[in-house]
């Protein structure tokens, strides 16, 4: 006698599916659909603020992007050095959290977590204070004289560069860790044994069998970085704002949703061009 | 103190509108969880007998305890109207941006009563999003001061009135500044370079700088204001504001990385009062601007829900009710006679100048003209660019 069983059922596969696609199609594809024919409307002659139609008009996109590519160079190159100054302090410590923390090893990983207990929100107000006149870090760098009497440190490209870092650290550290953790002691013994020395040893065997955490971190790091506002908005002044307080501000204060949509369309795009490129580079099979 | 207050900045996002008392009295932490609370709210009781009020935050007596306001308290039961309070307009474009899709397919927006600044309440009426009051309703609406009592996007005060009125001039830190600011020209000096903060309520701060400029903002044309625009953008360019924000500016000032700002009196106000006497304000000596927030009734109330609504603003125009609500907010207050009620158990406050600004004060306050909507858009997208946006 046969059995009922579900597994033979060939639509199982997508019954399971359905959930998640339904998701999808109501909070990705829709959206995106609807912003796509948002991206190409022009106002209404005679209408009021906010009101559009549809004309198809892709010169939208040229106009959108000709006007803002000085905050969409600017999004890119703070990213990119957000990007790699987290990589430059998640490395070491995902290392040494991975080979050298022993039994400390799980309460330094809730340490690199425990931010986002907090809103992101109040984790970037909170740099405002460390690096304004009443932190520590300005009085002591003016006292060293590193700084001019009358400089400041917020309100500027450091300090937004700075909040970003610090904001995606975790997205840069806890792949970084999982990849390094994963790397068999015995393949860096024996690359002691074939005389190499410790710098060799992590540049031929320890940064190769970690490259999946160092892609994964990036991208991880890069893509939300470049489209962030809320460093740009906070610790920024009108000369560092990033191309996602463009968008916000054409969206909500100036009511001009195709603009918003085709820089929005723009900004995705040129994500996902760079990230191919980066991927390609790097080799799709390190992606784990 | 009986609640732990939040930090500075962390009120700053909790509320748009800090009172001096709610801070004084540490009510501040309670009064943003509520808001938070009410956040996404909306719906809710839509009985007969209730109304639906979406204020700013902090912006309506509170008490100790920071989740009882005692003029609406005392509003439910004097009348049995169940008022249901929300705190959930903190910028004029975000609250429109949320509700206008409800308002084009006239489906319930949740609010019986919204209090949208002067030139997004003219965008409402404009719109056709709201209703015209009963003025049976309303007796008390003849308190209106004589000054807001026809504006020009409602000029019979049909289906709008003053909530609070907000003046915009200069403020500065006196230890920085200790001569004083008598002019939009005493910011740029050397001491506040890079140290200046410009509101981003396009109206005031460019509406200051063309005052500045001897240019009427009632009737300024499109020339003028890029010009006044230009000048803000040359003078961002060169250094010397590093901001366009809104009240966050106070907690700029408060750290001492702001040092001269074009801002809002009340906040300078309860400024002054938190830190003695180390900040000051002046309208300067060219002007100021004057706006005001506005009770509308959405076009998607309820008939029972207008009537509650116009019972509620008939009682806040009762001039004990608006001396009550103003001795906490510390906005000018809209309604006649308020004065002399607050002397009754506040006379010092009742002579200030914030509150109750005198015939000479308001006649250097002015109203930014009516934008159409092609002027609002092409202005706007000038100031934001302006501001880097």
């Amino acid at each position: 006698m046969m059995s009922k069983s579900g597994i033979s059922n060939p639509r199982t596969p997508y019954l399971l599916l359905l959930p998640g696609i339904a998701f999808l199609f109501t909070f990705f594809i829709w959206p995106i659909a609807n912003l796509a024919q948002t991206s190409t409307q022009t106002p209404i002659a005679g209408g009021d603020t906010g009101e559009y139609e549809q004309t198809l008009r892709w010169a939208n996109y040229l106009d959108a992007f000709l006007e803002n590519k000085e905050q969409f160079g600017r999004s890119f190159l703070y990213a990119a050095i957000a990007t790699v100054a987290a990589l430059a302090i998640a490395y070491p410590l995902a290392y040494a959290i991975a080979f050298k923390a022993g039994k400390y090893k799980n309460v330094l990983l809730v340490l690199v977590v425990a931010p986002f207990f907090t809103s992101f929100l109040l984790r970037t107000i909170a740099w405002k204070q460390i690096l304004g006149e009443q932190g520590v870090v300005v009085p002591f760098l003016r006292d060293l004289h590193i700084i001019a009497p009358s400089t400041t440190l917020t309100s500027s490209a450091f300090a937004v560069v700075a909040g970003m870092t610090y904001n995606f650290l975790p997205f840069m550290t806890l792949p970084l860790y999982a990849s390094i953790d994963r790397i068999d002691p015995r393949t860096l013994e024996a690359s002691g044994d074939l005389y190499a020395n410790g710098i060799t040893t992590f540049r031929k065997v320890t940064l190769p069998l970690s490259m999946p955490g160092v892609v994964a971190g990036t991208l991880l790091t890069f893509i939300p970085a470049a489209g962030d506002y809320v460093n740009a908005a906070i610790l920024g002044s009108p000369q560092t704002k990033m191309i996602g307080n463009v968008i916000e501000s054409r969206f909500f204060k100036i009511v001009d949703y195709p603009t918003a949509a085709a820089l929005s369309f723009t900004l995705m795009a040129a994500i996902l061009v760079l990230v191919s490129v980066y991927i390609r580079k790097a080799g799709t099979e390190e992606l784990v | 103190m009986a609640k732990k207050p939040l930090s500075p900045e962390a009120r700053s996002i909790l509320n748009s509108r800090v009172s001096r008392r709610a801070v004084l009295a540490g009510a501040g932490a309670v009064a943003g969880a509520s808001a938070l609370a009410s956040c996404g709210s909306g719906g809710g009781a839509d009985a007969a007998n209730s109304v639906r009020w979406a204020n700013w935050t902090l912006y309506l007596d509170v008490d100790e305890s920071g989740n009882k306001y005692p003029t609406l308290e005392a509003f439910k039961e004097k009348f049995g109207i169940d008022a249901v309070y929300s705190e959930d307009i903190n910028d004029n474009d975000e609250f429109f941006g949320k509700v206008q899709g409800q308002l084009k397919l006239g489906e319930d927006i949740g609010y019986d009563i919204i209090t949208p600044t002067d030139w997004m309440a003219a965008r409402f009426i404009r719109l056709g999003y709201t209703q015209k009051f009963d003025k049976a309703n309303i007796p008390n609406a003849k308190n209106i001061l004589d000054s807001l009592a026809s504006p020009s996007f409602d000029p019979n005060r049909d289906s709008s009135l003053t909530y609070q009125s907000i003046m915009a001039g200069l403020g500065w830190n006196t230890a920085v500044n200790p001569k004083g600011m008598k002019s939009v020209d005493d910011l740029w000096t050397p001491q506040n370079k890079g140290k200046i903060i410009v509101l981003s309520e396009m109206r005031d701060t460019i509406g200051v700088i063309l005052l500045s400029q001897g240019v009427d903002i009632t009737t300024v044309t499109e020339d003028q204001f890029m010009n006044a625009v230009d000048f803000l953008e040359k003078k961002i360019a060169d250094g010397w504001i590093r901001g366009v924000k809104g009240n966050e500016y106070k907690e700029d000032l408060i750290s001492g990385d702001a040092t001269a700002v074009i801002a809002w009196a009340g906040d300078l106000f309860q400024l002054s009062n938190e830190n003695e006497g180390k900040f000051d304000f002046a309208i300067p000596e060219s002007g100021g601007t004057i706006s005001g927030d506005n009770f509308l009734i959405p076009s998607t109330a309820t008939a029972e829900g207008k009537k509650n609504a116009e019972t509620l603003i008939n009682y806040y125009y009762d001039p004990a009710v608006a001396a009550e609500v103003a001795a906490y907010v510390n906005y000018v207050t809209p309604v006649k006679g308020a004065q002399e009620e607050m002397a009754k158990f506040d006379p010092e406050l009742a002579k200030s100048e914030y509150i109750f600004p005198t015939e000479k004060t308001l006649s250097r306050l002015n109203v930014f003209k009516a934008l159409t909507p092609a002027e609002e858009s092409a202005w706007t997208e000038a100031f934001q660019k302006a501001a880097g946006n």
